[in-house]
């Protein structure tokens, strides 16, 4: 895999920063940058083939809608699932978790049920829980997080024994980078009797993912980290539990029939597809994953390791700074580190003037932060687009902030 | 490059002169920027006329949010509260001599706002009590 090669793919790295500075991106866990492939693959719909999809009987509306199921299928066999039916487009992971809360969690939760969460996930996997909560009556417990940055093996399985409706949790920690044993943890769910969510935000984009191997009963992701826009996101869901689950939305292409006394459902996928869908964006999802398809899922995560294990080395060097999450053999391309005496937003506002992005803050996971015993940290996270310069760019930037602050 | 950070602005950061609970102050608030993790509780000690003799700050956060501050609180002692009513905004710029970005401008006013809500003594801070 040739960085300088794929960089050129991405125009965003043309651009110059304020001070004539080259753009280091170190952000994309929060969003990843876009390929020339991804952009015009969206402008050549509007350009040529716009129109709304399904139902249409014209030459535009018939390629819209082949180009949108062409892309439901491209993604559905870049995750290793066979039925694109199980597919469904949502906004981003944050929607699709919504969705399984109030659909699934509204008809099969019942008052004094148990799911269990972990404190590692991001605010959209505790958030829709506690709603729910609230209005069900459910209990809610956490996975312990060891100091070590994975979750607590032990802790889970005596939880387990609690006999728990529900497994949600994160395959990829977006703070520690941590990737959890996800097959094991389904296995084990399954085994109790539960249901498994995961969320795949930041797995999906960075290694092989198989879905169906995995045998996860719910998977979310969203496109936009992922080299594809903002605005859309996927659920994948077993069909059983789709045919079992009531609406989400109601709408336009979400029925069947509609009457002065009712409605009936349309078929899965469209059930949970209410309303003209971000069609543009679903074209530019598929894309994304065929540009990933391209490049390919083993040779990034190799990619990434190796930036990864670089940079914890790099970082190492620093005095006072410390790392939160895993050793590079548990954990993916996400560092987040604090340096004693600086604030992360100081530490990120000095960078940006050497036009290195990194976030700084608690990236929607303050629970795991206090878990931690700090208010914030600063991220630095990396994708194929990366290479060792952006490392040493990085860590020349925190020099100077400690040079600032000595 | 790098004017944010300012010899002065990482002094008030690093020494603050006014950093330490005031004993029987009269006005003390506290609040926080969740954004970014700063908490900040400000005292103001007056006499009968309102002068504040004496004020001082708790908590934690960024060097924008410290120095302002800090900044901030020597500014106003010997000032009537009722003077600090009228700071605006761009006091605490001029204080500064810096200019922000609007996520950091957020770190400057936590001060400002945290010392209204204290002299008005509101249960909850409101943005516009800095616009």
């Amino acid at each position: 895999m040739d960085v300088n090669e794929i960089k050129k793919d991405f125009p965003i790295f043309n651009r110059k920063m304020k001070n004539g500075k080259h753009l280091v991106y170190l952000d994309s866990a929060a969003t990843s940058q876009k390929p020339d492939r991804v952009i015009e693959s969206m402008n050549h719909f509007y350009r040529n083939s716009n129109a709304n999809i399904h139902r249409g009987i014209h030459e535009l509306a018939e390629e819209a809608t082949h180009l949108y199921e062409s892309a439901r299928a491209d993604i559905a066999d870049f995750i290793g699932v066979t039925n694109s039916k199980e597919i469904i487009f949502t906004r981003n992971t944050t929607e699709a978790i919504n969705l399984v809360a109030f659909s699934w969690g509204r008809r099969f939760l019942n008052p004094g049920d148990l799911i269990l969460l972990t404190e590692m996930e991001h605010h959209s996997n505790i958030v829709p829980w506690f709603i729910l909560a609230e209005e069900k009556k459910i209990t809610i417990q956490f996975i312990r997080v060891l100091e070590s940055g994975v979750l607590d093996f032990e802790h889970y399985i005596s939880l387990l024994g609690k006999h728990p409706k529900l497994v949600a949790f994160t395959h990829m920690s977006n703070v520690l980078g941590t990737i959890n044993p996800t097959k094991k943890m389904v296995e084990l769910a399954h085994q109790a009797g539960a249901i498994s969510l995961v969320d795949g935000a930041q797995s999906v984009p960075h290694i092989p993912v198989n879905v169906d191997d995995l045998d996860a009963d719910f998977y979310a992701f969203s496109a936009h980290k992922m080299l594809g826009p903002t605005g859309i996101g996927v659920l994948f869901a077993k069909l059983l539990l789709l045919e079992s689950m009531p609406p989400f939305l109601g709408g336009g292409d979400m029925i069947k029939k509609v009457t002065f006394d009712g409605f009936s459902a349309n078929t899965i996928p469209y059930k949970f597809e209410a309303g003209t869908p971000a069609i543009a964006e679903g074209i530019g999802f598929g894309a994304a994953v065929n540009y990933l398809k391209f490049i390919g899922m083993q040779a990034i995560e190799a990619h990434e390791k190796e930036l990864t294990a670089y940079a914890l080395n790099c970082l190492d060097d620093i005095e006072d700074l410390h790392i939160i999450g895993p050793g590079v053999e548990h954990k993916g391309g996400v560092i987040s580190f604090y340096i004693d005496g600086i604030h992360p937003h100081d530490i990120a506002q000095i960078l940006d003037t050497r036009g290195i992005a990194v976030r700084a803050g608690h990236h929607c996971a303050m629970p795991l932060h206090s878990r931690y015993h700090i208010p914030a940290s600063t991220r630095a996270s990396v994708y194929l687009y990366n290479s060792k310069e952006d490392i040493d760019a990085l860590k020349a930037g925190l020099l100077k902030v400690k040079e600032i602050f000595k | 490059m790098d004017e944010l950070y300012r010899e002065i602005i990482i002094d008030h950061y690093k020494n603050p002169k006014h950093k330490g609970e005031i004993p029987q102050s009269q006005y003390k608030f506290e609040d926080e920027n969740p954004l970014c993790g700063d908490h900040l509780e400000i005292f103001l000690k007056t006499d009968d006329q309102g002068i504040i003799l004496d004020a001082g700050f708790e908590g934690h956060g960024c060097a924008i949010s410290i120095a302002s501050a800090d900044m901030l609180l020597e500014s106003i002692i010997g000032r009537n509260i009722e003077e600090v009513k009228g700071l605006t905004k761009q006091d605490i710029l001029n204080l500064l001599g810096i200019e922000l970005s609007p996520v950091r401008l957020k770190c400057a006013l936590l001060s400002l706002k945290v010392a209204k809500a204290a002299i008005y003594e509101l249960n909850e801070a409101d943005d516009e009590l800095v616009e």
